[in-house]
């Protein structure tokens, strides 16, 4: 893999106008990437998941470079019907359109940075290997008050184009004063075997607040892992929700520094899995002053073989007095192949604080079932409605109604 | 006679701080083969106890210290301890308890444990480890009619080979973490537990732990077997002296149940925790951990907590047998510069397997505690099920409670489910008891007295008693 990645490190480079500095940035944290290579087992976040491995099963060998000197078709037929909204499209990895026609002007700023180094550090690997290799990045401002009248749907597009590459993608969000953006991250693969790393990094100005759903529904065989840094300051609010079925492994990261007094997070999420796939979602919330709350909430169906994993951490920092915290997920594990794995983690230094997790497992209930089936329902049917209405609690937790109406359609959950 | 007055102020703030001058045999410092074959030497073992020693030491040198725990300490350097150190007086052991050094015998008296006492009085019967050797097992003779062996295991090493061989390592394999590897290697005595097939222990037995040497690791290991349908219910308390330097204790236990057996282990753990600026103290890294080997057979693991400088321990039941049953009871308190890090291990091997975790723990001062569990249900595990409920309390803004539980299920059969809630004592139940006329002390002490009650009631009854007043005294000076 080395040889390769090195090569295909200087095919980029070569594409990209950097300084003599940057250069240098990005083969450091080449360098900090080869050393480490992909996450696996022996590293306590992975110990669920071992990136390296799944590559290993799943690809094979990667390739690291992307041509991105030729513009891509943009499919229109998959953009969302009877939703009107902001669009920014990567297909295969390449940023081919960004469009805010629906929004005023002046009050967004769409800065290239792509010749300016951020570097992204969580700690991984993968951050190097991002740091490294990504091509072009964008960041997006949004002006002091301004709330975004129609919602942003960022498509990440892959098609039969591409096989066995690394595509490593970055945006970086800032929401100043009193703003307010609402943002879709869909996933559309019809290509195999891939791997996807993204990162996202979101600075939440005082008042601010975002709203961020992730729907990975659509079947196919990538890989992907997706990192969300989320900066939050005083009396901020920020939602995810992720929908993680379609890829064949997906491991979805979300950090929430609380660094304003009365600042709120809420990550919510559903894991629809079958057929070997493997999910995990890992959130680390912290708590770092005064008067901060959270709230969890992970459901997970799981069938077939498939796998999924929850790793949750509240950190309580002992400034962080007043914090309210809680945590719960809950898995239906359809047949005997299945399985669920959860590591919900408390770490709290203030003591005037109400923080609690629960975490439960185990099989559809057979009681609710017979009374159901004793109600006319076939055995089918009545399994349909229990997990239509387990999953249904967490996207009634969906704030914004336009979006829940739509989710609700994508899933085809009935009220 | 001013040493002696020091010490006794000093009992004010540990009550078990007493050192007692009596002469010991050491082994020379240090760790080698030399030092193992010695040990090994000096309790007349036969070969193959002296092989597994040696065996164990060979993948000892392989092993790498763990680091992965939550409370970081100085490096320990492992050729600066002495491995075994005994009263002089044990060199020709005493047949009965008049033989005893008197000395001995009163230092034993401080702690609560009059050995004649108590064999005639209390019914409960004693093994006490002084040091790394055992020195007086009381009511035997008694537990002889049933045909319960009740012995210093360096004794069944000697009399009950066969037992021994197949059962020890069995649970705890050589082959296991560092400090149970080590404990393998080096350990020097503890208590051996035979209850025969169809019996049921007629009374508690009870081993008492001391470190009075400085500069000794202790590593005792026990083994406690229940054949066939019997039952026994076993209690364990440990007490140091105080000394400023830390202190290594990484002793080994395994239970091991067989068809319709249960075995109930309750320690109330008080080893000397340090001063209040956190020096000295007892690093307590121990392997506990009980196999449900046959059908319907039950471990239950009770343990409070409230002494070590570091505690590091998960005492685990690997529920092998269909229908068996797994229970960890904690409480575990930190004050001062204390710092744990416990839990369980529950894994379910075989059907119809249940296990429940209550686990309690209160940080106050500066200190910091960690819960750490892991609940396994393997693919095979039908119909299996757990419960966990841990919940912390703090005392401060100094100090810290963790929760950190894996969870793993992959039977679609079983069910899990953990909870996990922290809290502060509240102001208005302080509030309450103190306007009833208790001291602020008083109401803190009586809170958490209710906080833990679950697990104190599985304690039995003497054990209960001091397990309160130890709940009571552990928290003092934490208030306000």
């Amino acid at each position: 893999m080395k040889e390769q990645l090195q090569k295909d490190f200087d095919n980029t480079i070569k594409n990209l106008n950097l300084s003599q500095k940057d250069i240098e940035i990005k083969k450091f944290s080449l360098d900090n990437f080869l050393n480490k290579g992909f996450p696996n087992r022996k590293e306590e976040d992975w110990k669920f998941s071992d990136l390296n491995q799944i590559i290993k099963k799943n690809i094979g060998e990667l390739s690291f470079y992307n041509d991105y000197t030729s513009t891509n078709k943009v499919d229109t037929s998959v953009f969302v019907d009877g939703l009107e909204h902001n669009k920014i499209v990567f297909i295969n990895g390449r940023i081919e359109k960004i469009d805010f026609h629906y929004e005023k002007k002046e009050q967004i700023e769409i800065i290239d940075q792509s010749e300016t180094i951020n570097k992204f550090d969580n700690n991984n690997s993968l951050s190097d290997l991002n740091n490294a290799l990504t091509n072009k990045s964008f960041k997006i401002v949004i002006k002091k008050g301004y709330q975004l009248l129609k919602p942003l749907i960022i498509y990440h597009t892959t098609n039969s184009k591409i096989w066995s590459k690394n595509i490593n993608l970055r945006l970086d969000f800032e929401l100043l004063e009193d703003s307010c953006l609402r943002l879709i991250d869909l996933f559309n693969d019809t290509s195999e075997k891939n791997f996807l790393n993204i990162f996202y990094n979101f600075n939440l100005k005082e008042n601010a607040i975002l709203k961020n759903y992730k729907i990975d529904k659509i079947e196919n065989k990538n890989i992907k892992y997706s990192f969300n840094n989320i900066e939050q300051n005083k009396n901020t609010i920020s939602e995810t929700f992720i929908l993680s079925s379609g890829s064949n492994f997906f491991k979805s990261e979300i950090n929430c520094n609380l660094k304003g007094e009365h600042s709120s997070a809420f990550v919510n999420g559903i894991f629809s899995i079958d057929n070997n796939k493997h999910h995990e979602i890992r959130t680390i919330i912290n708590h770092l002053t005064e008067n901060t709350k959270s709230f969890q909430l992970i459901k997970s169906v799981l069938e077939n073989n498939s796998k999924a994993v929850y790793q949750g951490k509240i950190f309580v920092n002992s400034d962080a007095q007043k914090t309210d915290g809680y945590q719960l997920s809950k898995a239906i594990l359809l047949n005997k192949d299945s399985e669920f794995n959860a590591k919900p983690e408390l770490e709290i230094y203030a003591d005037d604080v109400k923080c609690s997790h629960g975490s439960a497992s185990g099989s559809l209930n057979e009681d609710s079932i017979f009374y159901l089936m004793s109600r006319g329902l076939n055995y089918n049917q009545a399994r349909e409605l229990l997990i239509n209405g387990f999953l249904l609690d967490v996207v009634e937790k969906i704030t914004d109604s336009e979006i829940r109406n739509l989710i609700k359609n994508m899933i085809g959950i009935k009220e | 006679m001013e040493n002696r007055q020091k010490e006794i102020d000093k009992l004010k703030d540990y009550k078990y701080g007493f050192s007692t001058d009596i002469e010991n045999t050491r082994a020379p410092k240090g760790l080698n083969e030399d030092v193992i074959k010695f040990i090994s030497n000096i309790k007349k073992e036969p070969q193959w106890m002296l092989d597994f020693r040696l065996k164990a030491f060979e993948r000892f040198k392989q092993l790498k210290e763990p680091d992965w725990q939550k409370p970081k300490y100085p490096k320990i350097d492992y050729q600066d301890l002495y491995y075994y150190s005994a009263p002089k007086s044990m060199d020709d052991k005493p047949k009965s308890l008049d033989e005893l050094d008197p000395k001995l015998l009163e230092t034993y008296k401080k702690l609560g444990i009059p050995l004649q006492e108590q064999a005639r009085l209390n019914g409960i019967a004693v093994d006490a480890v002084f040091d790394s050797v055992s020195v007086a097992t009381t009511f035997r003779e008694e537990l002889i009619k049933q045909g319960i062996i009740f012995c210093p295991i360096s004794e069944a090493i000697q009399k009950h080979p066969d037992l021994v061989k197949k059962y020890l390592g069995s649970v705890i394999p050589l082959t296991d973490h560092f400090f149970a590897t080590l404990n393998s290697a080096v350990f020097t005595d503890g208590s051996f537990v035979y209850i025969p097939e169809g019996v049921r222990c007629p009374m508690e037995l009870s081993t008492y732990f001391r470190i009075n040497a400085s500069n000794t690791g202790q590593f005792e290991r026990t083994l406690i077997i229940a054949d066939k349908g019997s039952y026994v219910s076993y209690l364990e308390g440990c007490t140091a002296p105080m000394r400023d330097e830390n202190q290594l204790h990484a002793a080994n236990v395994e239970l091991v149940a067989l068809d319709d057996a249960e075995i109930k282990y309750s320690t109330v753990q008080n080893w000397y925790p340090g001063d209040k600026d956190g020096k000295g103290g007892i690093y307590n890294f121990v392997t506990k951990r009980g196999l449900c080997k046959g059908k319907n057979s039950k471990i239950s693991w009770t343990q409070v907590e409230t002494g070590s400088a570091i505690t590091w321990k998960y005492p685990s039941c690997i529920l092998k047998g269909d229908n068996s049953v797994g229970e960890f009871y904690s409480i575990a308190i930190t004050n001062n510069h204390q710092k744990a890090d416990t839990g369980t291990k529950m894994i379910h091997l075989g059907k119809n397997t249940k296990s429940k975790i209550i686990s309690k723990g209160i940080s106050a001062g500066f200190s910091d505690m960690t819960y750490r569990g892991l609940v396994d249900i393997s693919s095979k595990a039908s119909n299996s099920n757990n419960y966990t409920q841990c919940d912390s309390l703090l005392m401060g803004n100094k100090c810290g409670a963790h929760t950190v539980p894996y969870i793993k299920n992959k039977n679609s059969e079983s069910n899990i489910a953990h909870e996990a809630t922290t809290s502060k004592i509240s102001e208005e139940q302080l509030h309450y008891c103190q306007q009833r006329g208790l001291s602020a002390e008083e109401a803190v002490s009586l809170i958490v007295n209710g906080f833990c009650k679950e697990v104190l009631q599985q304690l039995p009854m003497e054990f209960a008693v001091e397990a309160q007043k130890l709940v009571g005294i552990s928290l003092e000076g934490s208030v306000g």
